[in-house]
């Protein structure tokens, strides 16, 4: 059970990151973390005590295998994950070029 | 198996890429074969929607078929409340494209627009006829990234602005749809909606499932910018490209957040009296603060944004209202009518809101300000623009004989017979401040004086832009014809059934 705390500890981290960081990156950064703990929990629901990996040998049937799904469903998201991360960047590099800064508390021009 | 179904998402996404390859030796080549894509979806949905969405059809990606009827591949489900959704998502999407034309030559690299616009598209379709949950994930992350990059399609401090907040907000959505399906799958061992389903009517934990939906209605709410999670939308939606707004006020917020939220509610999890009462109280608060956010804006685009949430609000609203007697098992035919009003009140917000940001595009094409306070008069040099936004402007300040008036009338006459008295009486006041607030709008744009001596150089729009508008109001009009019983049985009757029935969903689709 420990493990998924700290799969959740993490997303707390990532979740304080994105809360009170000013710096765009670290906004950035954060929201990776908090990636990253989605995928590591995903993971974790697939893995089984004693598991090996699930190739059905019939000459030696072993009882326990991993669930492989979740590892499908996390192999999808990283890709996902890369989409979102470099649409981010993209932004961000051009934020910089307009505003010459990374504070987003200069970035405000947005409002009501 | 109906193969017209995959059809909805191969289309525009080939359309993409090919607009990609092709547009770099044929110039122009993007601008006619979008819409050209998206007519051909048009004629397709429309096709469904008149000839098997009384039944629920079915593909089965790869042709994998069940074990033990446990669903093991991807499917993909189409029937009665999915086929209206994909009518207006693909001629919101047609008129929208259309209207690009013109409007999107002041831009550059329109190849880059054009492909985005069609992997949007895809990615709402995609999600409306997925039938199972990692699915719905996949295709909303393709449709929103697509958005988040239209939003910044300008590349201005605004814009960038606006996508920043945007991607920010929806990347924790995201996150939070994702650890709320791996909770699914960690129980229920498997992620068909329709099999979740049968899982969990032999049983479940209610305090896990009431985290998980927590956390699924927090998710897709961010996504559909219901009222505490609405801080992005009036920033995204006022900094795209016009046509970009129509789309993601039009139809992506109601794709990606209120049809899954819908979906998932009424055939996946087991109502519960708490959430819908959640549901309903956050529909009555997006609807009231909303309202009143907008009053105060001069910003055209920012104005409709804000009156998207209180539009929102009213489809939540119904639809949670519906949810409640349902939970309670109670009169039947008053949330049949409940549900009937949210569902014909999001396709005729999709339409009016669609043509008003349509027209704010219109006027920003023309003058090149979206501030209300410089313009004024324009009503004499564009007639056509006039008329259009003055019937949008009715039709969703609920005047009759346009379509807002008859589905925000049957709303209330629910919320009434329901005795929510307190909604129905909400309802009525947000209609008469958004009635205030629209002829604010028309005033200052089309019939205040204006002093500058401008009058001579502005023109009406060009013929595509025109084209849109008019058909756009042309469906405003003939939308109303729903209100008659008979015919809203039709079309909007299958959608009712499958949401009305709690098993019919999840049985048919085992049993096929």
């Amino acid at each position: 059970m420990i493990v998924y705390w700290l799969c959740f500890i993490l997303f707390l981290v990532g979740l304080y990151g994105v809360i009170t960081k000013r710096n765009l990156i670290k906004i950035a950064i954060s929201l990776s973390i908090m990636e990253f703990s989605t995928f590591l929990f995903f993971t974790l629901i697939g893995f089984r005590e004693g598991g090996v990996a699930p190739i059905v040998d019939p000459a030696d049937p072993v009882k326990t295998y991993v669930d492989p799904l979740p590892q499908a469903m996390v192999l999808t998201a990283i890709v996902i994950g890369l989409a979102t991360t470099a649409m981010l960047m993209s932004v961000i590099i051009r934020l910089y070029r307009k505003y010459g800064t990374f504070d987003i508390r200069e970035i405000k021009n947005l409002k009501g | 198996m109906n193969p017209l179904i995959p059809l909805f998402v191969i289309i525009p996404l080939a359309g993409a890429f090919l607009i990609m390859i092709i547009g770099k030796f044929l110039s122009g080549f993007g601008r006619y074969f979008t819409s050209a894509i998206l007519l051909s979806l048009v004629v397709f949905s429309i096709y469904s929607l008149f000839t098997g969405s009384g039944t629920l059809s079915l593909y089965k990606v790869g042709g994998w078929e069940p074990v033990n009827r446990i669903p093991i591949g991807i499917y993909m489900v189409m029937d009665g409340f999915t086929v209206i959704v994909l009518c207006i998502i693909n001629i919101i999407g047609f008129l929208s494209a259309f209207y690009s034309i013109s409007y999107i030559k002041r831009y550059t690299s329109e190849n880059f627009y054009y492909a985005l616009f069609c992997l949007m598209t895809a990615g709402m379709n995609g999600v409306v006829l997925s039938g199972d949950l990692f699915n719905i994930f996949v295709f909303m992350e393709i449709s929103v990234i697509a958005a988040y990059a239209l939003v910044a399609f300008g590349v201005e401090k605004n814009e960038l602005e606006a996508t920043f907040k945007y991607q920010v907000l929806g990347c924790l959505a995201s996150f939070m749809i994702l650890i709320g399906i791996g909770f699914i799958y960690w129980k229920a061992k498997t992620l068909n909606i329709a099999d979740i389903k049968e899982v969990l009517s032999s049983g479940y934990d209610r305090t896990y499932y009431l985290v998980v939906q927590i956390l699924i209605l927090s998710g897709f709410g961010l996504k559909a910018a219901i009222i505490p999670f609405h801080a992005w939308l009036p920033d995204a939606h006022s900094s795209a490209p016009s046509p970009i707004s129509a789309m993601l006020s039009g139809v992506l917020i109601k794709a990606v957040g209120i049809y899954v939220i819908i979906r998932l509610f009424f055939n996946m999890f087991e109502l519960s009296e708490n959430m819908s009462v959640l549901i309903t109280t956050l529909g009555a608060l997006s609807m009231v603060i909303g309202v009143f956010l907008a009053i105060g804006q001069w910003d055209i685009k920012r104005l409709l944004a804000y009156h998207s949430i209180s539009q929102m609000g009213y489809v939540v609203l119904s639809v949670g209202a519906g949810m409640i007697l349902v939970a309670q098992g109670e009169k039947p035919e008053i949330a049949t009518l409940a549900i009937a009003g949210g569902i014909f009140h999001l396709v005729n917000h999709a339409v009016f809101k669609g043509l008003l940001f349509l027209n704010a595009g219109a006027i920003e094409y023309t003058i090149g300000t979206r501030d209300l306070k410089e313009m004024g008069g324009l009503a004499k040099q564009m007639p056509a623009t006039s008329a259009t936004s003055f019937i949008a402007s009715m039709s969703i300040s609920g005047i009759p004989p346009f379509n807002g008036f008859f589905s925000k009338l049957i709303i209330i006459i629910a919320c009434v017979m329901a005795k929510f008295y307190l909604l129905a009486a909400l309802a009525v006041l947000v209609s008469i401040i958004t009635l205030a607030s629209f002829l604010k709008f028309q005033r200052y744009a089309f019939y205040n004086k204006t002093d500058r001596g401008r009058e001579k150089t502005i023109k009406e729009v060009p013929f595509p832009m025109l084209f849109s508008m008019v058909i756009m109001s042309l469906l405003c009009v003939l939308l109303s014809l729903l209100a008659i019983p008979d015919i809203r049985d039709t079309i909007l009757g299958p959608a009712i059934d499958i949401l009305m029935d709690p098993v019919k969903y999840s049985t048919q689709i085992i049993g096929i």
